[in-house]
């Protein structure tokens, strides 16, 4: 009799390759699972255990995991991208019209984009929002918002930075009016302006900053404050849930012991 | 340890492994300004390959009497008027649009966010809050006008204009 596909993954788990790839070891065991989650380097981030009603649908409409993944696709499809363009005066319009109608697959890839960096925003709101409404910003998960808002900002940065790349009328205008919404800052407002653009006005220099920016110091940035967001859901007792929290846990012993003080 | 510690706090005195401590702290402190610093002055360009804030507008001839002629790359207005030429930034004061001469209805308009200017730089509605600068504006030898546009100089003034 042929092997079931299951019995030849499990082979395949036993090898001495593989076991020297994964240190949890085999098995299905309450263990085994607790370990494949806390030795792998990436999945240790997270709760080794979490309740099933937390993984519902209801619970989190999935926002914050959705946002991390607009955020791959966008790595993913901005990366191709940084293939065909060149972030200098002459050649990016250009590039952007050739990536638009000449490379193949590129129009493709840059609509993702541009749609993923629109859902992204969208989603980042949406998962603000429910976190707001169901009070899970509250102790012990202030930081954890705190380090939201941050992730927030960055994410609009992102789209603020990228909107210049094409290099046409619409992001040239555009960065040049939200440029200049940065020198109203008191005082140092015209020194952030020169520094953002690398010099007094939308040019070869800021095009290149904005790239640096979009490309490198932004998402870079993004992932280092994603990794403690999501460290920081661990170490606040997971995800929130009222019937779980140990104010309500409390009141609900409190509840239940204070008939039985009287009786006695 | 404890003891020493407290005796030489005691006695407002340094023991040797806290003043190797301040010592590399002190150091540390330092090299952080100076790569704050150095980080500053590296990010703040030193050489600028932008246009000359000079402009050549050309012969006086190409301005009709009673005309705005707006030059769009280098966002300025050459205005002849009665009392003679002057120079007006195209640059709206709100946010840095291009600002364009509307002849249909005898005003300067922003297409961003709705600023309205007469033909001599003052504002007459929206959220622009100063008035569009009057730029330098002068005759050079070979007699074209010449605009600075880094110099500002008073609206409506006897020297603001030049006369051919």
């Amino acid at each position: 009799m042929a092997k079931t596909i299951d019995q030849h993954l499990d082979n395949l788990r036993e090898t001495r390759v593989w076991r020297s790839i994964f240190r949890s070891g085999t098995g299905s065991s309450t263990l085994k699972r607790a370990l494949a989650i806390q030795q792998n380097v990436f999945l240790h981030l997270f709760s080794t255990k979490v309740r099933t009603r937390m993984l519902s649908f209801s619970a989190t409409w999935y926002l914050g995991t959705l946002t991390l993944g607009t955020f791959f696709i966008l790595v993913a499809t901005g990366i191709p991208l940084m293939l065909y363009y060149h972030p200098s005066a002459p050649k990016a319009y250009a590039d952007t019209k050739d990536l638009q109608f000449v490379v193949s697959s590129g129009m493709f890839l840059r609509n993702l984009h541009r749609w993923s960096a629109h859902a992204m925003v969208f989603l980042v709101f949406a998962h603000m929002f429910k976190v707001f409404y169901r009070g899970a910003y509250r102790t012990p998960r202030e930081f954890n918002w705190v380090i939201g808002v941050i992730l927030l900002l960055i994410t609009l940065l992102l789209s603020y930075t990228g909107y210049l790349l094409p290099w046409d009328q619409l992001a040239y205008w555009a960065i040049t009016v939200g440029s200049n919404i940065a020198s109203a800052v008191p005082f140092l407002g015209n020194k952030i302006h020169f520094l953002l653009l690398g010099g007094n006005a939308v040019n070869a220099n800021a095009l290149l900053r904005f790239y640096v920016l979009h490309c490198m110091i932004l998402p870079l940035t993004a992932m280092f404050f994603v990794a403690i967001h999501f460290w920081r859901i661990r170490k606040d007792g997971g995800l929130y849930s009222h019937a779980s929290e140990p104010s309500t846990l409390r009141a609900k012993a409190a509840a239940r012991d204070a008939p039985a003080k009287e009786a006695r | 340890m404890m003891d020493e510690t407290k005796t030489a706090n005691a006695n407002d005195q340094v023991n040797r492994r806290q003043f190797f401590a301040k010592l590399g702290l002190g150091s540390l402190g330092i090299a952080a300004a100076g790569t704050a610093a150095f980080a500053y002055q590296f990010l703040e360009p030193n050489v600028l390959y932008e246009p000359s804030p000079v402009i050549d507008a050309g012969n006086p001839d190409r301005y009709p009497l009673d005309s705005v002629t707006l030059d769009v790359n280098s966002g300025i207005y050459i205005i002849h008027s009665q009392e003679g030429y002057f120079s007006l930034s195209a640059v709206c004061t709100h946010l840095g649009c291009l600002t364009a001469w509307k002849p249909e209805l005898g005003i300067i308009a922003c297409p961003c966010h709705g600023s309205k200017f007469k033909q001599n730089g003052e504002k007459i509605e929206g959220p622009a809050p100063k008035p569009l600068p009057w730029k330098r504006i002068w005759l050079n030898d070979d007699g074209d006008l010449l605009v600075d546009r880094s110099t500002d100089v008073p609206p409506l003034q006897r020297d603001s204009f030049v006369r051919v």
